[in-house]
């Protein structure tokens, strides 16, 4: 790890003036259990760190607007065990209580989970540097693709990069069309959360829709009367304190027996926090029955493209996305 | 616990390797107990940038100089000789180096030395005494719930974590809150046995 120097900001504009005098180098540090574990990997570099998980009045929760915000410096714990969250939103609480352990989620803040960089494992192979990296070293290659892909992603992937997108809240954010607040040195601005994350494509290392300077101040997301009949479902290879092998998130807005609209997004099985449309119009104007709910698991796999071992992945992800959505379902009785 | 006062002056060979990359003096590795007879502690020196951090240990104000990179878990060790938090991965994936920051459990390894200032950091030395067990202490004994004991010291700070909290209600909320702490040796029979016993005995936050 290179020397580096350290401040802690207390306002948005002191860290973005800080940002831009501190030049070439410069991050801004949250929690910092993504970008410090990165460092000790040597994947990330800084030369420069702005503190900004104790800017005045980011950690604030707000559930009484026409809005749920969270402001980005909550700590994943707090937004976990909000009582308005977990009664009428429980795939957001169970997104985050499902993530990580209790230690790293009274660190890690809602804001900076965005952020959070894949879990593929030629791209954390950072120090020793044995193997290529797209995202990590663009125009170096993909050591995943052909390689150890167990865990890498179905959908979205591309042939510069298959790493999947390790998030859970992100996940049940996208499902539920929230709003990324982000304020920089030219001032804020918000971005829909389907446009925050990119496609890998041939530029894997450009990952997020923000630009150098600026910082994630919040979320918004619009309230549902869906989020009472929701669910987060993550499979992992033990129980708990992994990443998932696939998600879903599940959101079901009922007119009496039938489905009047679905909010459904996958993770652990795609590039980008997953919205799958496609099974989110298969269940419209339906009622909940195995049946449906496991045909809208496999339309959102339709588009898969698996490697050498992650091919479980398609049948794993279409019948964890049917287990939720029988399990949302069940939630209107 | 007892491994602060029991130790010799630690052996520069073993650990005059920071995780950064540093190099520090053998009068910065000196016990606690040792350091507060002592006229004036030495500074160590740190290779890189350096931040000043002043924050309290178990009640005990500290205050120094040190290299912006440092993790909090290198700083209890190498720096103030606190060396109850263990260094497992160094990843914040096993729980070994769990510590409180203002009563809240946090990975110590994952948690910049920089970022504890002005903050209460409390570790296992500061939670009972040799004479005085604090309840989960016991109630680890009274259970077996350690074979090797590597991964005890952060077991027991999550633990009484996990009970303030108010994640210690049944068995399996215990295992879903403790899933941050692992065992190689796989007492965790045990320790949620002594989890159970010790709940009722800590008030919760």
């Amino acid at each position: 790890m290179r020397s580096l120097s350290y401040i802690r900001a207390k306002t948005v504009s002191e860290a973005t003036e800080a940002f831009v005098a501190a030049g070439e180098g410069a991050r801004y540090i949250a929690g910092g259990t993504t970008l410090y574990d990165l460092m000790k990997l040597g994947v990330e570099r800084p030369a420069h760190l702005i503190d900004i998980a104790s800017l005045a009045g980011s950690d604030r929760i707000e559930t009484s607007g026409d809005v749920l915000f969270f402001g980005a410096g909550a700590r994943m714990a707090d937004v976990a065990e909000d009582g308005v969250v977990r009664r009428d939103y429980p795939v957001l609480a169970e997104s985050l209580s499902k993530a990580a352990s209790q230690q790293l989620r009274n660190m890690a803040s809602v804001g900076g989970n965005l952020l959070q960089r894949t879990r593929c494992p030629y791209f954390r192979n950072g120090a020793i540097g044995a193997y290529p990296c797209n995202k990590r070293e663009p125009g170096s290659g993909c050591a995943a693709i052909g390689g150890l892909d167990r865990g890498q992603a179905v959908l979205g992937v591309s042939d510069a990069c298959t790493a999947a997108s390790p998030g859970d809240w992100p996940v049940a954010l996208t499902a539920m069309d929230a709003t990324v607040e982000i304020q920089g040195p030219a001032g804020p601005r918000s971005v829909p959360i389907a446009e925050f994350y990119r496609l890998p494509g041939d530029t894997p290392h450009l990952e997020f829709a923000i630009e150098a300077g600026e910082i994630v101040t919040g979320i918004s997301v619009p309230k549902t009367e869906a989020g009472r009949n929701s669910t987060y479902l993550k499979v992992r290879d033990r129980e708990s304190y992994a990443f998932a092998l696939a998600s879903a998130a599940v959101a079901l807005a009922m007119d009496g027996d039938h489905v009047r609209h679905a909010h459904i997004a996958l993770g652990g099985v795609a590039t980008r926090p997953w919205r799958a449309r496609e099974a989110e119009e298969l269940l419209t104007g339906r009622s909940i029955e195995p049946d449906i709910a496991l045909a809208a698991g496999k339309a959102a796999f339709a588009e898969a493209r698996p490697g050498a071992h992650n091919a479980f992945k398609i049948e794993l992800g279409a019948r964890t996305l049917a287990d939720a959505i029988m399990t949302a379902g069940r939630k209107m009785q | 616990m007892s491994d602060t006062h029991d130790r010799q002056p630690l052996e520069v060979t073993r650990r005059q390797v920071l995780e950064a990359g540093t190099i520090v003096s053998v009068s910065g590795l000196l016990p606690v107990a040792a350091q507060a007879q002592a006229p004036s502690p030495q500074p160590a020196p740190e290779n890189g940038a350096t931040v000043q951090v002043s924050f309290h240990v178990n009640g005990q104000p500290s205050a120094l100089e040190i290299d912006a990179r440092a993790s909090l878990l290198d700083m209890l060790r190498e720096r103030l000789g606190m060396v109850g938090a263990k260094k497992g991965c160094d990843h914040g994936q096993c729980g070994a180096c769990t510590v409180h920051i203002d009563g809240r459990r946090v990975a110590s390894c994952l948690t910049l030395a920089a970022k504890v200032d002005g903050r209460d950091v409390t570790t296992i030395e500061g939670i009972g005494r040799a004479d005085a067990l604090h309840p989960m202490q016991q109630a680890f004994i009274d259970h077996d719930a350690l074979q090797c004991g590597y991964c005890t010291p952060g077991q027991i700070m999550a633990a009484i974590a996990c009970v303030k909290e108010g994640h210690a209600s049944t068995p399996e909320e215990i295992r879903e809150y403790m899933s941050g702490n692992i065992c190689r040796c796989g007492a965790y029979v045990g320790i949620v046995a002594a989890i159970e016993q010790a709940a009722p005995l800590i008030e919760r936050s």
